[in-house]
C-alpha cells in the first residue's frame, strides 16, 4: 500500500487528511488556507472517503453515508407518521375487514390508505426492509469511523506542527513569559487538577481528557444493532410465543403450544370504594371504576409432556395472584392478566319435554365451553348435538357460521333419537328459545332452566427470548449515549517555538466548557492570554 | 386530610404560577431596563438575573411542593390525567431552565424558557382537575418512573426549543422580508394561537357557557356539551339550548365521531383568538412581533444560544431516549407481555426520537448549526406537543389520558 510520508517524517495511510502524528494537513490544497481545520475523525483515512471504484466500494459508501442515513431516518419518520392518521389494522375497532373498513370509515383517502398499505404499515415489507438497511448503516458506518479514529488517536504526538495549531477553532499565541519552565510546570499541575491527562515534551504539552467518550456513538450504534438484533430474534421458532387463554374459576386447562397446564382457582374484580380516595377530590361517581383484575392462578407442567399417548400428569409449578402488570413468570413463561367474562354463562341446564303432553322426560347440562357430542336421557332417548355455533352469526349468504370462538351467543342444532323418533328429531336452540325445522311439527321441546354462572379470565401466554437481548441492546445504547453525551474530549496543546508559545484547544462538544477551562488555568498561572475562537465557518467570534 | 391536601396543592401551583409570571419579567428587565437608570449595565443585568433566578427558585420549590402535597393527598403521583401530567411537564421544563442556568447564566434565557412554564401551567388547567383513579393498566411503578423520565426528556428539549427561538429573534433579519422572517412570525403566531386557546377555555369556563346538541350517529341519539360558543356545529344536529349562539357553519361531514366537530370548534377558537391576538399586539407596537422582541438580544452571541440550545438537546436526549423509549418498552412487557405495539402514542415517542436523532446527525456531519439547527429544536418541541396534544386528544390510544372536558 502506498504510504503518505507527511514533512514530521510519519508515513500515513492513503486517504488521510491530517498527519496522524503531528496533524499537518497533507493535501496541498488544505495546507495552504487559514481557515480551521476540518477535524472530524481527526482527519483520518477512512474507507469510504478513500476507495469508490468496486461494487463493494459503493455500497459499503452507501451504508455508511450519514446523509443517506438521516434520509433513511426522515423516511421512517414520516412514513410513521401517516401510519397513526388512521388506527392501525389492529386497533380496528368494529370487526370488520380492514378492505371494507377504511373506505366505509374514511371515505376516499381511507380507501387509498389501505391500498398502500398503511393500514398494516410496520410489518410492511418496506418499513422493515428500511429498518434492516438503517441496521446495516449502524454496522458500516461504525466501522469505517471507529477503526481509523481509534488509530488515529492513538498515533497523535505531543508535538503539533505549527499549520495544525494556529488553525483550530480557538488558539491564542502568547511571547514566551519570564520564567517560563516553572510556569509551564505549574500550568502542567492546574491541568492534571482538571483530570487532564498530561504529556509533556520539553516546552511542550499535551493535555487530554475524556476521550472514552469519541467512543459513546459507536457504542450506542451497537446497542442499537444489538437491539435489532433481538428484534429479528422473534422470528426464530421457539423464541417467541403469543398465544391466549380462557379459563373458568376452578378449571385446568392447557396452555397452546407448552408443556404447562393453568387452573383459575378465582377471578375476581375489585371496584374502588369510597375509601380509595380522598374525601371530595370532585369524584361523586366511582360506581363501576375498575380498581383491579385478579385471578388466583396455579401452574402446573405436565411431566408426562415427553410421553406420547400417556395420560397428562399434573405437577405444581407455580403459583400467582396474577394482575395487571404483575404476571405469573415460569422460566421464560409469561400469564398476563389480559380479558375479563365476570358471570358468564358456561353451562345451559335444560329438560327434554313432551311437547303434547308437556312430560318433563328428563334432564340434561350443555357445557359451553365443552359440549359433548351426545347426551343421554334415559335408556332409551338420546340428543346428539350435530353443530355448535358458539358465537352465532350468518353470513351475508344466510349461511350460520360462528363470529368467534368464545360462548357469546351459542346456538346449536340437536338432534333428539327416541322410540318415537327413531330417525331424529332435529330443533335448532338458541338462548332461551328453540326453533323446529321448517314445516314440521315437533313432539320434542325444550324447558331452560338457570343457567350456570362463572368468572372466566382471559389469560395472554407469552414467551419472549429475544427481550433479554433487548434489554442488553437497549442497556449498551444507553452506555454509549451516557458517555458520548454527558463527557466530552477535549485537547489543550501547548507548544513552545523559540519566542512564541501556542496554545490550542479542540473539543468534540461544549466550547463554552473548553474555553472557560483554558482561561481559567492560564489565570491560574497568571499568564494573560487572549483567545481567539473561531466558528466553525471560520468566522471570528470572540 | 386528602381534600385539605389536594387545595393546598391547588394553591401552590397557582403560587408556582404567579411567581412564574413575575420571574420572566425580571428576567426580560435585566435586559431591556438596563439603559434606564444611572447604574453600570453589567451590574444592573446581573443583578435583575439574580432576582430572577430567586424567584424562579422559589417557584420551582412552590411547583414540587405542589407535587408532593397532590401526591400524598390522593395517594398516587399526579401524572396520570392530562392535568397532571402537563402541570408535570411544566415542572420539568422549570427544572431544566435552572440547570442550563447555572451552567450558562444567560438571564435573557428566562425570558424565553420561564413563559414555556406558565404556559403550560395554564395549558394544564384548562383540563378538569378531578382526581383520576387509576385504573389497572397504570398500576405500575414502571409506569410512573416512564412518565416522569420521559417528562424530563421532554422539559429539557423544551428549553432547547426556547434558546432556539432566541437565536431565530436574535439573527434573522427584520429590515428584509425574507421566507425566514415570515416563518418567525408564523412560529411565534403559533405560541399565541396557545394562549388564545387557553384564554379562551378559561373565559368560556369562567362563564359557565353551556352549548347542547343532539345528533344522530348510527341511528343512535346523543348529546355534545360545547363549553364554547359553537363556530362549527356538528352535522345535521340540533341545538338544544336556547341561549346558546346558532352555529356559523356545520363541521364537515367526514370529521365522524361524537367529539369532532366539537374539537374542530376548539382548533377554530384557538386559531380565531391567537390571529386576534397578534393584531393587537401589531396594532399596540406597530412592529413586527420578531422585530419587538430582538432588541433584547441585541447584545447576546448568537453562538452562545446556538450552543446552549444545541447543548439542551444533547442532554435531553438520553434522558429521553431512556424515559420515553426504554422504559416505556419495559412497562409494556411488564402490563401486556409485549414491550412494543405500535399504538399511536409508542409510535409518536419513536417519532420525536428520530426527529432528534436526525438533528444530531445533521449537525454533526452536515454542519447543521445556527439557523438551520434553531428551526429544527423549534420544531422539534413542536412534534413533542403535537405528540401530546393531538396524539392524547384526537388520535386516543391505549394508555390515553382523560379528554378535555
Ligand atoms: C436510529 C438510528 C440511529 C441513532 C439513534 C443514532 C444515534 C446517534 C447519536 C446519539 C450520535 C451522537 C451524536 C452526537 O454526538 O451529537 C450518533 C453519531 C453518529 N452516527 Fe448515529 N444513530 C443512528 C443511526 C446512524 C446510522 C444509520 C448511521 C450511518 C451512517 C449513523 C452514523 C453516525 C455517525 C457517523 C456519528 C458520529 C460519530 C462521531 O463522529 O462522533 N448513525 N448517532
Amino acid at each position: 500500500m502506498n504510504n503518505v510520508k507527511c514533512e514530521c517524517g510519519h508515513a500515513n495511510p492513503v486517504g488521510t487528511v491530517l498527519c496522524e502524528a503531528c496533524g499537518n494537513p497533507l493535501l496541498e490544497e488544505i495546507k495552504q488556507g487559514d481557515s480551521p481545520l476540518d477535524m472530524r475523525y481527526e482527519g483520518a483515512a477512512r474507507r469510504s472517503q478513500t476507495y469508490n471504484k468496486s461494487i463493494i466500494d459503493k455500497v459499503w459508501n452507501f451504508f455508511s453515508s450519514v446523509k443517506i442515513a438521516v434520509y433513511m431516518i426522515v423516511i421512517v419518520l414520516v412514513a410513521s407518521i401517516v401510519g397513526t392518521i388512521f388506527p392501525q389494522e389492529v386497533y380496528i375497532p368494529v370487526p370488520k375487514p380492514a378492505s371494507i373498513f377504511y373506505e366505509e370509515t374514511y371515505g376516499f383517502i381511507g380507501k387509498i390508505y389501505y391500498l398502500l398499505g398503511f393500514h398494516n404499515l410496520f410489518s410492511s415489507w418496506w418499513y422493515v426492509l428500511l429498518l434492516l438497511m438503517i441496521g446495516i448503516s449502524l454496522v458500516v458506518c461504525s466501522l469505517d469511523r471507529m477503526i481509523p479514529l481509534y488509530k488515529a488517536l492513538k498515533k497523535q504526538k505531543v508535538k503539533h506542527s505549527i499549520n495544525f495549531l494556529t488553525r483550530q477553532r480557538l488558539k491564542a499565541e502568547v511571547s514566551v513569559p519570564a520564567e517560563w519552565g516553572s510556569k509551564l510546570d505549574q500550568l502542567q499541575g492546574f491541568l492534571k487538577k482538571r483530570r487532564y491527562d498530561v504529556r509533556r515534551e520539553g516546552d511542550s504539552l499535551l493535555a487530554e481528557k475524556g476521550r472514552f467518550s469519541r467512543w459513546g456513538p459507536y457504542i450506542n450504534h451497537i446497542g442499537l444493532i444489538i437491539f435489532l438484533i433481538g428484534a429479528l430474534m422473534r422470528l426464530v421458532p421457539g423464541y417467541y410465543l403469543d398465544q391466549y387463554v380462557w379459563v373458568k374459576d376452578g378449571e385446568t386447562k392447557k396452555v397452546p403450544e407448552t408443556p404447562y397446564y393453568v387452573k383459575s382457582e378465582g377471578f375476581t374484580i375489585d371496584f374502588y370504594e369510597k375509601e380509595d380516595l380522598p374525601e371530595g377530590a370532585g369524584l361523586d361517581n366511582l360506581q363501576g371504576v375498575i380498581k383491579q383484575y385478579q385471578t388466583k392462578a396455579v401452574l402446573y407442567e405436565n411431566v408426562n409432556a415427553g410421553l406420547p399417548g400417556s395420560e397428562p400428569k399434573l405437577q405444581e409449578v407455580a403459583r400467582h395472584d396474577i394482575i395487571v402488570n404483575h404476571p405469573l413468570k415460569y422460566n421464560d413463561l409469561q400469564l398476563f392478566q389480559s380479558g375479563q367474562r365476570p358471570k358468564a354463562i358456561a353451562a345451559l341446564n335444560m329438560t327434554l319435554v313432551n311437547e303434547k303432553t308437556g312430560d318433563k322426560i328428563g334432564k340434561f347440562k350443555i357445557d359451553l365451553y365443552n359440549p359433548q357430542s351426545e347426551y343421554k336421557i334415559n335408556d332409551t332417548t338420546t340428543i346428539k348435538m350435530l353443530e355448535y355455533y358458539p358465537d352465532f352469526e350468518f353470513t351475508k349468504d344466510k349461511k350460520p357460521t360462528t363470529k368467534s370462538p368464545n360462548p357469546d351467543n351459542p346456538a346449536f342444532v340437536l338432534n333428539v333419537i327416541s322410540p318415537q323418533t327413531p330417525n331424529g328429531e332435529k330443533a335448532w336452540l338458541f338462548l332461551g328459545s328453540y326453533l323446529p325445522a321448517p314445516g314440521t311439527e315437533n313432539i320434542f321441546g325444550y324447558e331452560f332452566s338457570m343457567p350456570d354462572l362463572t368468572n372466566i379470565t382471559g389469560l395472554m401466554v407469552r414467551k419472549d427470548k429475544s427481550l433479554p437481548v433487548i434489554y442488553f441492546g437497549c442497556f449498551i445504547s444507553m452506555l454509549g449515549l451516557v458517555m458520548g453525551f454527558y463527557w466530552q474530549h477535549r485537547r489543550i496543546w501547548i507548544q513552545t517555538e523559540r519566542s512564541l508559545v501556542y496554545v490550542a484547544g479542540h473539543t468534540n462538544k461544549n466550547w463554552f466548557g473548553l474555553k472557560n477551562e483554558v482561561l481559567d488555568v492560564f489565570k491560574k498561572a497568571s499568564i494573560p492570554v487572549s483567545l481567539v475562537e473561531h466558528g466553525k465557518d471560520g468566522k471570528k467570534v470572540d | 386530610m386528602g381534600r385539605k391536601l389536594i387545595e393546598l396543592s391547588s394553591n401552590l401551583l397557582l403560587v408556582a404560577f404567579i411567581l412564574y409570571i413575575v420571574a420572566s419579567f425580571v428576567f426580560a428587565i435585566s435586559v431591556t431596563g438596563k439603559r434606564w437608570g444611572k447604574r453600570d449595565e453589567q451590574a444592573h443585568k446581573q443583578r435583575f438575573g439574580s432576582i430572577g433566578f430567586g424567584i424562579t427558585i422559589v417557584a420551582v420549590l412552590a411547583h414540587a411542593s405542589y407535587i408532593i402535597t397532590r401526591w400524598i393527598g390522593q395517594g398516587h403521583i399526579p401524572t396520570s390525567n392530562m392535568f397532571e401530567f402537563i402541570a408535570f411537564l411544566a415542572f420539568s421544563i422549570a427544572v431544566a431552565f435552572v440547570i442550563i442556568y447555572l451552567v450558562y447564566r444567560v438571564p435573557i434565557l428566562g425570558a424565553f424558557a420561564i413563559p414555556v412554564v406558565f404556559i403550560m401551567i395554564a395549558y394544564a388547567s384548562v383540563f378538569p382537575r378531578t382526581v383520576t383513579p387509576l385504573i389497572p393498566a397504570l398500576q405500575s411503578y414502571w409506569l410512573k418512573i416512564h412518565v416522569t423520565t420521559a417528562a424530563a426528556g421532554e422539559g429539557i428539549f423544551a428549553v432547547g426549543f426556547a434558546a432556539g427561538l432566541m437565536y431565530l429573534v436574535r439573527t434573522i433579519d427584520q429590515s428584509k422580508n425574507s421566507r425566514s422572517r415570515r416563518w418567525l412570525e408564523g412560529t411565534l403566531t403559533l405560541v399565541l394561537m396557545l394562549v388564545g386557546f387557553i384564554i379562551t377555555s378559561v373565559v368560556f369556563n369562567a362563564m359557565d357557557y353551556k352549548a347542547e346538541f343532539e345528533l344522530n350517529i348510527d341511528n343512535t341519539k346523543s348529546v355534545v356539551e360545547y363549553k364554547m360558543p359553537a363556530i362549527a356545529g356538528p352535522q345535521n344536529a340540533v341545538l338544544l339550548s336556547d341561549s346558546a349562539m346558532k352555529p356559523w357553519f356545520d363541521a364537515p361531514g367526514w370529521m365522524k365521531g361524537l367529539n369532532a366537530a366539537k374539537k374542530l370548534n376548539t382548533v377554530i377558537w384557538s386559531v380565531l383568538s391567537g390571529l386576534g391576538l397578534y393584531v393587537l399586539l401589531r396594532l399596540l407596537f406597530r412592529k413586527r412581533l420578531g422585530q419587538l422582541l430582538q432588541p433584547a438580544l441585541s447584545d447576546l452571541d448568537p453562538e452562545m444560544i446556538d450552543e446552549i440550545s444545541y447543548r439542551a438537546i444533547a442532554i435531553g436526549y438520553p434522558v429521553f431516549t431512556l424515559g420515553a423509549l426504554i422504559f416505556a418498552m419495559i412497562w409494556a412487557a411488564e402490563a401486556w407481555g409485549r414491550f412494543w405495539g405500535w399504538d399511536p402514542k409508542e409510535v409518536w415517542a419513536l417519532i420525536t426520537w428520530l426527529f432528534y436523532t436526525a438533528y444530531l446527525h445533521l449537525r454533526l456531519s452536515k454542519g447543521w448549526i445556527g439557523e438551520k439547527s434553531a428551526w429544527l429544536a423549534v420544531l422539534g418541541f413542536i412534534v413533542v406537543m403535537v405528540t401530546l396534544v393531538f396524539v392524547n386528544l384526537v388520535i386516543v390510544g391505549l394508555h390515553s389520558y382523560a379528554q378535555v372536558g
